[in-house]
């Protein structure tokens, strides 16, 4: 059984991109903790102070475009991020995300910024607390799966060649 | 059923037929990182403690290099400690590099049927000579270090088929903001963009690739195109290794056909803060600016150079308006010196510095303030891609950017020719 993620509902627009996740100034360092105080920067300050751990981001289309910067998922790992759910993602940036560990959904649901929200991995269901309703979503392929459930691609290669 | 480039391509590196949709694990020819994205890579990769494939690694600092500061210089210190560590093969110092792609290209990496991957967005531009070049992150870059293998979804093919003609000052920008203007900034999420036409084969090399560059802004994974004599000719004393060109199938199934005639195309930009945000340039001829940039992957190579020196010959650029020209090699900015085309920028009061991406990214050599404007020949214009949050990028051709350093607001060149 996997985890269930409870957090809070913070929004975003269609074509987030990673300059705006993580301006490049800032990609001088691969740590999470040190990314995540510049994550939103430009387009909403201050934003590592307001969210708590395992919050969600919800937002519309092709969430992640532009740059390939794995520090756009460092950075909202070190915020503590629990899910993204997005009606697409760019593609590097999906792929970053699996890679790392974070947790990312392709799903059109209905929420507000501060609903809470339950993300259940194992029945493919995501459940808004706040307004009581419930989405499906598309299962994973099993591959991804087993890179999420072994904490990232790193992990996953070690098990797999034994190294 | 026939197969698009692309399906082909991943079949011969597959050894089977394979369709989009299927996931397949296969060996690639080269793996490239940059400064920024080797530095995770490099500390991924350390983590699995194996010895990594040296024969494909390529590594290429170009984006915070020379050193801005002392964290980047850390950075590409760890990239220069790694190759020396374990005798990586290709590596390319500052003085002796360039932007990574255009390295890539002109150090004969990038060769039809290959496939290549780069822990950079741009990749993608490889395309145009007939190589799928595909963008990953760094810590698949740092699989591939070790297992000089990954994991694909073979993507659907969109095919591009361009006709006509481009009038004057219409260049390979025009074309690709065209048509991520048309498709949109997810037109072509997760899918691979298949080139053909008439207008491809009498476009340059530097246009095609310009197209192909681009093509990540409308969110492909990968670009293509068939190769022909102009592409022989130029990997003629470059390659290494042979090679084999890969074309597509008549009979391939492609998932949309997109048909477009350039012959009445004018040249465009695309107004912050989108790729896809585009209009003609004499519709904005009222922005001022206050810099223009000509470089990048995009748009720096000798081709570009030579028409925005057309351009500049003789001319003055705009008091208050600072003009940046960077080659995207030492092989162009050589190349440009020998042409006398350096002698026009400096002569027209451009700053002239070596290749790096700097500011493109808003890295160094020409970060933007708050409020101002610059007219750049890059490929992306989001917010404060450049600089501070509240400055503006408009993406154009390099003879736009040079016409309107020249008159200090954005100015279509067929204008300038007319005074």
């Amino acid at each position: 059984m996997r985890k269930k993620i409870i957090g809070r509902v913070w929004k975003f627009g269609s074509n987030i991109d990673t300059d705006q996740i993580i301006p490049a100034e800032y990609l001088v360092t691969d740590d999470e903790k040190e990314l995540a105080i510049h994550a939103f920067e430009k387009v909403r300050p201050n934003f590592y102070k307001l969210v708590k751990q395992n919050d969600i981001i919800v937002a519309e289309y092709n969430f992640g475009c532009g740059s390939s910067r794995e520090h756009a998922v460092r950075a909202l790992k070190g915020l503590g991020i629990g899910c993204v759910i997005a009606k697409s993602f760019a593609r590097i940036f999906f792929r970053n995300a699996i890679n790392l560990g974070l947790l990312v959904v392709e799903a059109d649901i209905v929420a507000d910024e501060g609903d809470i929200v339950e993300v259940n991995l194992d029945e493919n269901i995501i459940y808004n607390k706040t307004k009581n309703l419930s989405f499906k979503f598309k299962k994973l392929p099993n591959f991804l799966l087993e890179i999420i459930d072994s904490g990232g691609l790193i992990n996953y290669v070690r098990k797999k060649y034994q190294v | 059923m026939g197969k698009t480039i692309v399906e082909k391509i991943f079949s011969k590196k597959a050894g089977k037929d394979v369709e989009p949709g299927d996931i397949i694990e296969v060996e690639v020819d080269y793996v490239m990182v940059n400064d920024i994205t080797g530095y995770p890579a490099i500390r991924e990769f350390e983590k699995l403690g194996v010895k990594p494939k040296i024969d494909k690694i390529i590594i290429i600092p170009d984006h915070f290099v020379p050193n801005k500061d002392i964290k980047s210089a850390e950075q590409a210190k760890t990239l220069r400690n790694f190759v020396k560590k374990y005798k990586i093969k290709h590596y390319f110092e500052v003085g002796r590099n360039g932007i990574c792609h255009q390295i890539m290209i002109e150090k004969g990496f990038v060769a039809p049927g290959r496939l290549i991957v780069g822990a950079d967005s741009h990749t993608c531009t490889y395309g145009a000579l007939n190589c799928l070049g595909i963008g990953i992150g760094s810590t698949e870059a740092a699989v591939v270090f070790a297992t000089g293998k990954l994991w694909f979804k073979v993507p659907e093919t969109l095919k591009f088929l361009i006709k006509g003609t481009p009038r004057k000052y219409v260049m390979g920008k025009d074309i690709i903001l065209k048509i991520i203007s048309e498709i949109g900034v997810d037109g072509a999420n997760y899918k691979a963009m298949e080139f053909h036409g008439d207008t491809i084969r009498k476009l340059n090399l530097s246009d095609r690739l310009t197209i192909t560059n681009m093509s990540v802004e409308a969110g492909a994974k990968a670009a293509i195109m068939e190769p022909d004599e102009k592409v022989f000719n130029y990997l003629k004393y470059r390659t290494i290794g042979n090679y084999e060109a890969v074309y597509a199938d008549r009979d391939a199934e492609y998932e949309k056909v997109f048909e477009l005639d350039v012959s009445n195309l004018e040249p465009l930009v695309a107004k912050p803060f989108s790729p896809g945000n585009v209009v003609p340039v004499r519709e904005l001829s009222d922005i001022e600016i206050d810099q223009a940039f000509i470089g990048s992957c995009t748009n720096g190579r000798i081709e570009d150079l030579r028409i925005a020196a057309k351009i500049l010959k003789g001319k003055k650029v705009r008091d208050y308006v600072r003009l940046i020209v960077i080659p995207a090699s030492q092989e162009v900015y050589q190349k440009a010196l020998e042409e006398g085309l350096i002698k026009i920028f400096l002569e027209a009061g451009a700053y002239v510095s070596g290749p790096t991406c700097g500011p493109c990214l808003g890295g160094h050599v020409g970060v933007l303030a708050s409020d101002e404007v610059c007219i750049s020949s890059t490929n992306r214009n989001f917010i404060g891609r450049m600089g501070h949050k509240n400055s503006k990028v408009y993406l154009a051709n390099p003879a736009v950017v040079a016409a309107s350093a020249i008159t200090g607001r954005i100015t279509d060149p067929r204008d300038l020719d007319r005074d």
